[in-house]
This record gives C-alpha cells, sequence and structure tokens, in this order.
C-alpha cells in the first residue's frame, strides 16, 4: 500500500494574465474621469441624489483626472450591455404581430419587414427616417459609451440610405448609484458623434432608473427612390459587409479582463460611423440594406431574405473579424444573445467544415456593426474598392444572393 | 482538489470568470459548477474545452451541473502522487559514510530514523553489498525498516549479496532481488539516492 500525500509545491499558477502591452482594460480605468466639485455650491444645487436639473450648466463642474482612485465601472451597472441587451427576435416578433398593422398612403417602411427604421414619404423628394436605439453599458469609460450608443443608433439612419438631420437624448440613469458628472460624460461622447455625423441635438429625454442606458432617437431623411430596405435583395446580387464581426463576445472579453488587443480593436470599431460607407455605397447599386447589430449577421440576413424572398450563401472564410474574436468565442465568452438568435433562426445550414467559433460568431450580437449591403454583381469589386480607398478597411464581400429555397441561409 | 462554484442567477460571462478563477487555483482536480441557463452552460463547456479540460454536465429541473477536470483530474491522482515520490534509495553499506566505523553505525540509525518523519517516503529501497545487514537478523535499524514497509515502501535486498555474506536464510525484511530489477528499478525513478 502506497501512502498518498499530497505533493506540496507543486501547485501554480496556469492562468497567469497575459503581459500584452497596454491592457485597454488598465488604460480606460486608468482614463476613467471622476469628477471633483471645484464649486461646494455646486452640490448644494441639486447634483445629489433625486436632481440632475443643474446638470446642463457646465459651468459648475470640473472634470479632471484623479489616477485610480473612485473610480467606477461602468459594465458593473448592467447585466449585459450594449445590443446583446436586446429583446430576442423572438419574443419580440411574438409581441409586435399582435398590434393592429398600421397602413397609409405615405409610409413607405413599418413595422412588417423588420427594418432597421420607420420611413415616411413627405413628398415626391423627401422621404423622412425615423429612428430610435438605446442600451446598457457595454464599456466602462463614459464617454466612450455615449459613443458608442450614439454611433449605434444613428447608423439605422445610414442603413435606410439616409442621412440624419437632429437627434434627441434617451436616458435612464441611477442617480443615486452614480455621479451626475459620468452622465454628462456620456452626454459629451454622445453629442460628438452626432455632430461627426452632421446633424443636431435638439433635446431629449431622461429618466431615473437603477441601470444606466443612453441612446439617440434621429431623425433623417432621403429621397424616396433611394431609400434603402431589406426588401430589395436580389438573387445574383453580392453580399458585402462593412466592419469585423466580434463585438458581442469581446465585450464578454471586456468583462472576464481578457483579450486586452482584440478589446481595443473591437472599442474603436463600435464607436465608429457608418457614415462613410452609407456616403460610398450611395454612388453604387445597393439593392437591399441593414446594419448588423443586436441578431448578429445571420440574424439580421435572415431578415433580408425573408424580406426579399430570397436565399443566401455566406462565406466564413472570406468573413472580416476582429482580433482575437475567434479566440473569445472558443474560451465560451459567447453572449446569451447569440445562443438566443441561433435557436430562433432556423433557416441556417452549416456546412460541416466550419467550426463552432465561427457558428457562434455567426450570430454574434454586433453593437454598432457595420453595414449589409445586397448590391449588384457588376458593382460589387468597385464598391468594395471604393469602400476600401475611403478608409472602410474592413468592408468584404462575404457571400451572394441565391434563388435556392426563399429565406434560406448556407454558410460555408 | 475539488471546487463547487453556485453560478445560478449569474448572467454569462460572470459563469465562465468564476471557472477561470477556479482554474487557475488548481494544477488538478475538479471543479462542479452549477448554472441556470442554457448560454452558461454552453460557454463553461467551451472554456473547459478551449482549456484542454474534460468537463461533462448533467441537467435537472433547469439546473446545469457541470463537472470540469483539470490535469490529471481525481481518478489519476494517485499515479501523479506516486510519480512525485518515485524516489529510490540505494544502500551499499551498513553504516553510513567513510571514516569511522563506529561513527558510521550511530549514523545509519539516526538516518532511517530521519528517514521515517521524510514526508513524502520514497518508493523504494535497495540494499546491496553489506547494506544486505541492515536487512537481516540482529538489523541495527529493524524496526525503522519495519514501520517504513508497513507504511507502503518497498525495501528489497541483493540476492547476490544475500549469498556472499551467507544472510540468505536470515533475511528478515522486505524481499530478494537481481541486479536486472535493481538496474530497471533505479532507471525507472525519478530520483535515485546511494548511500
Amino acid at each position: 500500500m502506497l501512502r498518498m500525500a499530497v505533493p506540496g509545491g507543486t501547485i501554480r499558477s496556469t492562468g497567469r494574465r497575459k503581459s500584452a502591452a497596454g491592457c485597454a482594460l488598465d488604460e480606460k480605468r486608468s482614463k476613467l474621469y471622476t469628477v471633483a466639485m471645484l464649486n461646494d455650491a455646486a452640490a448644494e444645487k441639486g447634483m445629489g441624489c433625486g436632481c440632475y436639473g443643474s446638470l446642463y450648466s457646465g459651468d459648475l463642474l470640473a472634470i479632471v483626472m484623479i489616477g485610480s482612485a473612485n473610480m467606477i465601472k461602468l459594465t458593473e451597472y448592467s447585466k449585459s450591455g450594449g445590443c446583446a441587451a436586446k429583446i430576442g427576435p423572438g419574443h419580440l416578433s411574438g409581441i409586435l404581430c399582435s398590434l393592429p398593422k398600421m397602413t397609409h398612403p405615405q409610409l413607405m417602411v413599418g413595422l412588417d419587414t423588420s427594418d432597421d427604421a420607420g420611413v415616411y414619404k413627405l413628398n415626391e423628394t423627401t422621404a423622412l427616417i425615423q429612428t430610435v436605439d438605446f442600451f446598457t453599458p457595454i464599456v466602462d469609460d463614459p464617454y466612450v459609451f455615449g459613443q458608442i450608443a450614439a454611433a449605434n443608433s444613428l447608423s439605422d439612419i445610414y442603413a435606410m440610405g439616409g442621412k440624419p438631420l437632429t437627434a434627441m437624448n434617451i436616458v435612464a440613469f441611477p442617480v443615486c448609484k452614480l455621479d451626475a458628472a459620468v452622465l454628462l460624460e456620456i452626454l459629451r461622447g454622445g453629442l460628438e458623434k452626432v455632430t461627426e455625423a452632421g446633424a443636431l441635438l435638439v433635446g431629449g429625454h431622461s429618466i431615473q432608473d437603477n441601470e444606466p442606458k443612453y441612446g439617440l432617437s434621429v431623425t433623417g431623411v432621403a429621397h424616396p427612390e433611394a431609400i434603402l430596405t431589406n426588401a430589395g435583395a436580389r438573387p445574383g446580387d453580392v453580399l458585402l459587409l462593412t466592419k469585423a464581426i466580434g463585438t458581442g463576445v469581446l465585450t464578454m472579453a471586456a468583462r472576464a479582463d481578457m483579450f486586452d488587443e482584440g478589446v481595443r480593436v473591437a472599442i474603436d470599431s463600435m464607436r465608429r460611423l457608418n457614415k462613410t460607407a452609407a456616403e460610398v455605397m450611395s454612388g453604387f447599386t445597393v439593392h437591399a440594406c441593414t446594419d448588423v447589430t443586436g441578431f448578429g449577421l445571420l440574424g439580421h440576413l435572415s431578415e433580408m431574405v425573408t424580406a426579399s424572398h430570397v436565399a443566401a450563401e455566406i462565406y466564413t472564410k472570406d468573413l472580416p473579424f476582429l482580433p482575437e474574436a475567434q479566440n473569445a468565442a472558443e474560451m465560451g465568452l459567447v453572449p446569451a444573445g447569440a445562443y438566443h438568435t441561433r435557436e430562433y433562426v432556423k433557416n441556417v445550414t452549416f456546412a460541416s467544415s466550419v467550426a463552432d467559433a465561427l457558428q457562434d460568431l455567426c450570430f454574434d450580437p454586433q453593437t454598432s456593426g457595420g453595414l449589409l449591403l445586397s448590391v449588384a454583381a457588376t458593382d460589387a469589386e468597385k464598391l468594395l474598392t471604393s469602400l476600401r480607398a475611403a478608409g472602410v478597411d474592413e468592408a468584404s464581400i462575404i457571400g451572394r444572393i441565391t434563388d435556392k429555397g426563399a429565406g434560406s441561409i448556407y454558410v460555408y | 482538489m475539488s471546487i463547487k462554484i453556485d453560478a445560478r442567477g449569474l448572467a454569462c460571462p460572470q459563469p465562465v470568470i468564476a471557472v477561470k478563477k477556479a482554474l487557475e487555483k488548481i494544477t488538478d482536480g475538479v471543479i462542479t459548477i452549477q448554472v441556470d441557463n442554457f448560454a452558461a452552460k454552453e460557454n463553461v463547456l467551451k472554456f473547459a474545452a478551449a482549456n484542454q479540460c474534460a468537463a461533462d454536465f448533467q441537467k435537472q429541473g433547469g439546473i446545469y451541473s457541470i463537472t470540469i477536470h483539470k490535469g490529471q483530474g481525481i481518478e489519476k491522482d494517485q499515479t501523479t502522487e506516486t510519480a512525485t515520490e518515485n524516489t529510490v534509495f540505494l544502500i551499499t553499506n551498513n553504516t553510513l559514510g567513510h571514516g569511522s566505523e563506529e561513527l558510521g553505525a550511530v549514523l545509519i540509525k539516526s538516518f532511517f530514523y530521519a528517514l521515517l518523519e521524510k514526508e513524502p517516503l520514497p518508493r523504494l529501497l535497495l540494499f546491496m553489498n553489506s547494506g544486505v545487514y541492515l536487512t537481516s537478523e540482529n538489523s541495527p535499524v529493524g524496526e525503522h525498516l519495519q514501520e517504513l514497509e508497513q507504511r507502503g515502501v518497498q525495501i528489497f535486498s541483493c540476492g547476490t549479496c544475500l549469498d556472499y555474506f551467507e544472510l540468505k536464510d536470515k533475511l528478515v525484511i522486505g524481499g530478494i532481488t537481481n541486479m536486472y530489477t535493481i538496474v530497471e528499478e533505479m532507471s525507472a525513478a525519478n530520483k535515485v539516492i546511494t548511500l
């Protein structure tokens, strides 16, 4: 009989933190703004709990960097961030279908095609595009959260082929738990993107809530004939995607303090407007367009092929992925939303050669994702070249539209 | 080493983070985690696979119990531990060291006394040349060797040596072995200490 003894001194940590240069999160944290009230009167003027009436009188606030003290981690105030917080398509369609359908001669795009925005034809030359989008914090830095939420909201106008004109803030904020200056940073980040889009911020509405939430209601315009919907894709079209996939898994990675490099690139991607891509595509024969957000690439493509009564093929070897997105998916950092969409979208067939991680990424909920374009085959290469030349570096041809079974998607 | 985690009610990626932390704490062992949603179950299984850990799960009433085996896991713990204590002592003399026989006789007693206190114990003691006096009748360290044997240490004496000293009939502790086995045992050991 051998006597069993626990070998001492052999326990080692196999999960050492990567010493990747420049941990994105740590950088973010160190950049987090904490706020000092330079004027005590500011506190008395109602910056505390229950009121943020003086929020816009910015002269009372000074925003200073105070190193690591009093830092907040915005994502800790929400369970799921960004578009991953969306109500699943299964739940949503079940609810929406029980509402009476709206019809009107001037209504060009309503609820029925699962489009990004509603479109109302004002006259022969102008259609009004309206959208609203808001979500819980997806990053810890409030300014960056504001940027991302705004870019995401504005994207719906671009996805319809329009140009944003005006925007309004939608704010939910735990005034008792978070300093009002955090909200100011969120709003400043949002305003920067509204301005970059060439639109005007004209108002907003805010409520007290346990979880912070932010987004925009955006109004835009387009020529009625230039409106792009989910419904125009034609067999033979080429599918083009303008941003890399993986913000969902990498947002999870950020919460798990993993894949710093991928997280950093994902954040840059999420706060980038789809403005340039939309401007470039307006010169080409684009038949259908949507932006890839909470339902992931295949969820949104499914809406497109269903509305267009066509089928689609996707080639995973051509899909642009954010750095480390595949590693994050392999590590089980897949948002719950990806599983929900996968369960709901039944018309997808994967070739057996497509790795599990790639399948997961095809459903990865994107926040402020790229535009998915169905473009005439003759224009596809030219459009791709123009997009790349304009700085839309991740733009890629990812598949094509076919007539092999309306509503079906085949992934190779 | 086993760790239990209750991750019910936690949204992704919290269950995965909990498993990650637990895996970092141990080299070998089993982690059991309970989660209450499909996504968390799938993600924990993926994380385990990505970290070369075997995992399986059971579902009961909406709760998934996932078992993750890290390293050799529990079943193979014994071989792991044996490997770490796979030390062989080769004792070639009935006293310890050179210089004074009288001193050497005292030292060999205190050596085996000290060896009893050592954790983990060696796997095997091999006695050669005059060392075989220690495993035979009237051994000055008989008590110590018997205790070592009772605690699982294997003890063997060289047959040729016992013959040479005419001790074959007087062997009282352990078995008899030959040079082939001795060479094999020494080669298979993680560490051989010769006295």
